[in-house]
């Protein structure tokens, strides 16, 4: 551990935050949390909800299981990690039910399986059992971010190819439909959401080579 | 690495399904009023949807008190049943009794003071889990006024279509009693093949034959169920 304090906001801890968005995106990079994406992606509310529950189960768990990182006994972290999620991803439940109870039925089962989302146990093992809270904070806030970002965009094209709506409105004019112009009802279906999502890391490899493998 | 000792092992996993327990517990309570709230008012405007009357979650409780006049309980056998609430009842419930034993709720509407509708709640299967609803009856108790469906998680595009507007309104003027006066209900067929002169048969969703057949025996079971009743109010 340094001994300098180190400025909250750091290029370093600025990076956390960006590089998941980008370079080092949870969905089109390390292709986790796939499911999630295309279950919840069909409208862009729903889609938009889940992204910001991800993060608050990330990120609070996070920061928790770093809190916690050097009294957890190593033999049983993962039962603690999984434990602390849980409990998160319950309570986000419960207060999705409460409160946007609209949104929550449409979500249904998806919420209760965020604790599943590999996204979420990957941080913490990988980040929170060895580094600072507030360090865990921002990588939980960053790797949230690019998941939901992923989420919002792969919903705008479903949505407005699926359903002509954005956001619920109407954007696709009447007029249109007059003209023969139907709403795409396979990008309705999950299978949709696996080709937008192959296109965005397709588009990402073209403009950045270097995330391409080497053979 | 920091080794641990088996107690402290023990004592760390005890004290965090402790607190863990403790902290979901209170969630759960404080949370759970508001919950019941809007399971209350989801009940209502799905109620009001059979009336095809569009509600929002916040004029839902005003909309709901407007239209729907009374409601009660009655038995297999046709009798009113006194001291049940009708709309605290799990259909769920009642249909895993035997049927002499079911408490079988009604409600009255009336949408514009002068005429009455009757709602039926209704209670099935469909491919992936439960579908329910509700069917009202014009006041000849043949002649379907109007349905609303909804479902667990039937797949989106295919038998989730039962919550879409165009299937619902097929089940409009349709009868579930014959010219004789016998219960046949109304039959769920495979899709595009229905007689459009038939009172008594609707497409079903291509690609959703199952949750097509789920509505088709969900109508059967729950609506058969009130015959008594309507007989004796008929008389």
């Amino acid at each position: 551990m340094s001994s300098e304090k180190e400025p909250l906001f750091s290029s370093k801890n600025i990076k956390l935050l960006t590089e998941p968005l980008g370079n080092s995106n949870p969905i089109t990079v390390q292709v986790l949390g796939i499911c999630s994406a295309l279950a919840v992606t069909v409208k862009m509310k729903p889609a938009f909800v889940m992204a910001l529950s991800v993060m608050v189960v990330l990120a609070v768990s996070n920061v928790v299981i770093s809190f916690l990182r050097s009294s957890i006994p190593p033999r049983i972290r993962i039962i603690v990690q999984l434990v602390v999620v849980a409990a998160m991803v319950i309570l986000v439940d419960q207060i999705l039910k409460a409160f946007v109870y609209d949104i929550s039925k449409q979500l249904s089962v998806f919420v209760g399986l965020i604790i599943t989302n590999c996204i979420i146990m990957g941080r913490l093992e990988a980040f929170a059992m060895g580094n600072k809270p507030w360090v865990s904070f921002l990588d939980g806030i960053g790797n949230s971010a690019g998941y939901g970002i992923i989420l919002i965009i792969v919903a705008f094209f479903r949505e407005l190819l699926g359903s002509g709506t954005v956001w619920g409105y109407q954007v696709v004019p009447e007029g249109f439909y007059k003209f023969g112009y139907q709403n795409n009802g396979l990008m309705i279906l999950p299978p949709m959401a696996l080709i937008v999502v192959g296109i965005i890391i397709w588009v990402q490899r073209a403009r950045n080579k270097k995330l391409i493998e080497s053979k | 690495m920091k080794s641990f000792s088996n107690t402290y092992i023990f004592i760390f996993s005890s004290v965090m399904v402790i607190v863990v327990a403790a902290v979901l517990s209170v969630a759960a309570i404080t949370l759970q009023p508001f919950q019941k709230r809007n399971v209350e008012i989801n009940k209502k405007q799905n109620i009001l949807a059979s009336l095809n009357i569009e509600s929002t979650a916040k004029n839902a409780e005003e909309m709901y008190n407007k239209y729907i006049t009374e409601s009660y309980v009655v038995s297999s056998n046709g009798v009113v049943i006194d001291g049940v609430n009708a709309f605290n009842i799990d259909m769920k419930k009642e249909l895993a009794k035997p049927l002499t034993e079911r408490n079988l709720p009604i409600y009255v509407g009336s949408i514009d003071n002068q005429t009455k509708q009757y709602i039926i709640p209704v209670y099935g299967k469909g491919l992936w889990g439960p579908i329910w609803g509700y069917v009202s009856l014009k006041e000849d108790l043949s002649t379907i006024f109007g349905t609303n469906f909804a479902h667990k998680g039937e797949t989106p595009g295919l038998g989730a279509e039962i919550e879409t507007k165009w299937f619902q309104l097929e089940f409009v003027d349709k009868q579930i009693f014959n010219e004789s006066g016998k219960f046949v209900s109304v039959s769920v067929v495979k899709g595009g093949t229905a007689d459009k002169e038939s009172k008594h048969e609707v497409d079903g969703i291509s690609g959703g034959t199952i949750t097509s057949v789920g509505v088709d025996q969900m109508l059967k079971d729950c609506l058969s169920s009130y015959e008594p009743y309507f007989k004796n109010i008929k008389k």
